[in-house]
């Protein structure tokens, strides 16, 4: 069975683009929000949607997705909350989904219920930032099963030896992360970027996509050059939180993945 | 034989491991490495024990507390004073092994998480001594209610961080450092306080605290030619009652006994205690006891005492409720204010509201137990920190 992230790619490979990935905090301002958010995204071309599922504790978030998340959680936004609107979003859109957040919501709901409730429910990949491939199996026995992706994290400090284990360990595709750092903080370093990207592209085959930090259209175009994508997350968290009243919020975040994914080609 | 714990992957049984961002986890191995080689290092030992001695002041004493004793009436009541080591509690044990390790590193920046500040006067401390520079995130709650340990911990030269996120308290001072790690991971050693966070940290800070319990077994049985039939100790991360248990977790006979923070009262919702009310989950890089709601978020902690208001505990304490090795309680804070005033006033000493903890729940058993018994309490810390709180508390009753 062929998932619809690999065939996302194959589609951009094809088509010889590069992917647009862009995260939002589920039920930040609300998940019907999201779930309006998640139609008209894949509509202005986004190629994959990462959903973070909110947690208290985000230690590898930055101060704009930290917020997003207590934004969330306030308004009682839950895991099971989130399945269900993934679910029926799969009505509307076939977008490939991975949901993005930490471990404890996924293992205090129960590691093979969640898999079982989440491949049902149209989600395509998982990616967990605290579950190394050291600890990932007490998960990955139900999710792999189910057919869910499990992306895995290479960060700049990651030696080629541990590239080989995540590479082989991963499906999907492979998220590089840019800076040493937190989400939404600093700006990535471009020649950082070239020069591990072409280490990481040595080793695998899996596709890669370039995350943190990225914000502005001509940047990410830039940077998607080199790789086989990009994701933006808290520079569009930042757009949603700024238009969280206006009635024009869909439009806007629209007309932003629009220059980006244009900036891109 | 027994398998010794943690297993190479870090885990205690069900327990610890190194759940973290994959950008911390090369920074894991290499200390995991350094701290491998220096352990087995002549050198580095011979230095550790040098300065634990000629520098925190070791060993501390066994106190045999007389009048609380006789107060009680109970079992024979031993102190180990951990409060009079320099800095005034068992933390200096474990900074001195790690600032160490951060120096064999080449790193020269260290960075501290801090509840009550004793871990951050600690750290404040060591870098100090090593000529390094330091910064330590505390809590704006706990900068508030702990403010003789800021005032040292600039005095040392180190920056005081305030969190103002979550509760203010320990977790979101330890959420904080974890970020900045993640920032700065190449030239940045991160001093954890306590037996908990990603592998190697809950071995490694039990191994440098561990030297109490290897001193109080040599202490008492040359003070009463037997070893202790009941040890007890506050309990926030665990560091100093491992520090205590761990020499002694395979002799049959000694019963440990870990006292959690009960704060308001455990049916309020308002307390500490993560292994008597909580589940297992994963925080912190590691997998353990916490307090967190159905959802799997994380609830606040609440205590009196600073140093024990976290969500969660050392992994190897889980490991060991759930073994049965040791005995897990708790205690309310005006238990543990009591237990402070009682101690103060009967011996003498006056006690941190941490270890008050453990005072209190030798209050409840002691005038049970037989005369010939004997306790030892881990006095882990001294309580010049907390007279302002006690103060206006029993003001504000007057």
């Amino acid at each position: 069975m062929t998932g619809r992230i690999e065939k996302k790619f194959a589609y951009l490979r094809q088509k010889k683009e590069k992917a647009m990935v862009v995260y939002l905090t589920a039920g930040d301002p609300d998940l019907d929000t999201t779930r309006r958010l998640i139609i008209s995204l894949d509509k202005a071309g986004v190629d994959i949607l990462e959903i973070g599922v909110p947690f208290s504790d985000p230690t590898a978030d930055g101060p704009i997705i930290q917020a997003a998340s207590q934004r969330a959680l306030q308004r009682g936004v839950t895991l099971s909350m989130i399945l269900d609107m993934i679910e029926s979003l799969r009505y509307v859109s076939d977008i490939p989904i991975v949901l993005f957040g930490y471990y404890n919501p996924i293992f205090s709901y129960g590691n093979e219920r969640f898999a079982l409730k989440a491949v049902k429910a149209g989600v395509d990949g998982v990616l967990i930032v605290d579950l190394p491939p050291e600890e990932s199996r007490e998960l990955r026995q139900y999710t792999d099963q189910a057919g869910i992706d499990f992306i895995s994290l290479i960060a700049p400090t990651t030696n080629d030896e541990r590239v080989r284990t995540i590479s082989n360990n991963a499906t999907g595709f492979l998220y590089y992360i840019s800076i040493t750092g937190v989400t939404g903080t600093s700006k990535p370093v471009i020649e950082n970027i070239r020069k591990d990207v072409y280490r990481i592209q040595r080793i695998t085959t899996l596709p890669l996509v370039v995350g943190f930090g990225i914000s502005k259209p001509r940047q990410a175009g830039e940077i998607a050059s080199l790789a086989d994508g990009i994701v933006v997350g808290s520079a569009f968290v930042q757009l949603l939180e700024k238009n969280s009243g206006s009635k024009d919020l869909i439009r806007i975040a629209s007309t932003f993945a629009k220059d980006i994914k244009n900036a891109l080609a | 034989m027994q398998q010794s714990l943690p297993d190479e992957k870090g885990h205690f049984g069900i327990f610890g491991g190194r759940y973290v961002a994959e950008t911390l986890m090369p920074a894991l191995i290499e200390l995991e490495k350094a701290y491998e080689t220096s352990r087995k290092d002549r050198g580095f030992r011979d230095e550790f024990t040098y300065y634990l001695k000629e520098y925190a002041g070791r060993e501390t004493p066994l106190y045999y507390a007389k009048r609380l004793t006789e107060e009680l009436g109970g079992a024979r009541i031993y102190l180990k004073r951990e409060d009079l080591n320099h800095t005034g509690s068992h933390k200096i044990n474990n900074t001195l092994g790690q600032a160490m390790l951060a120096r064999r590193m080449g790193k020269k920046r260290v960075i501290a998480e801090t509840g009550a500040g004793q871990h951050g006067v600690a750290t404040a401390t060591v870098a100090a001594l090593f000529g390094m520079e330091c910064q330590i995130f505390m809590g704006e709650e706990d900068i508030r209610r702990q403010a003789p340990n800021v005032f040292r911990m600039k005095i040392l030269g180190a920056e005081v961080i305030p969190v103002a996120s979550g509760t203010a308290t320990l977790k979101d001072a330890m959420n904080e450092a974890m970020r900045q790690w993640v920032s700065r991971v190449r030239d940045t050693f991160y001093v954890i306080g306590t037996t908990a966070g990603p592998h190697p940290y809950p071995m490694m800070v039990r191994e440098f605290q561990s030297i109490i319990g290897k001193e109080t077994k040599k202490q008492i049985m040359k003070k009463e030619g037997k070893l202790p039939d009941i040890l007890i100790a506050c309990i926030g991360g665990g560091s100093n009652a491992m520090g205590l248990f761990y020499p002694f977790r395979d002799i049959p006979g000694v019963e440990m006994i870990g006292v959690e923070a009960a704060g308001k009262g455990i049916s309020t919702g308002n307390h500490a205690a993560s292994i008597s009310a909580g589940r297992v989950g994963v925080l912190h890089g590691n997998k353990t006891y916490l307090l967190q709601d159905e959802h799997g978020q994380i609830r606040d902690a609440y205590s009196i005492a600073a140093g024990l208001d976290y969500p969660g505990v050392g992994p190897e304490h889980g490991h060991f409720k759930d073994t049965g090795k040791a005995k897990y309680v708790s205690i309310d804070d005006e238990e543990a204010i009591r237990a402070f005033l009682l101690l103060s006033k009967c011996e003498g000493i006056i006690p941190a509201m941490e270890s008050a903890h453990a005072v209190a729940y030798t209050m409840k058993i002691s005038p049970t137990l037989d005369k010939n018994k004997i306790i030892v309490i881990n006095l882990s810390g001294r309580g010049d920190k907390d007279a302002e709180t006690i103060i206006q508390r029993m003001e504000s009753r007057q």
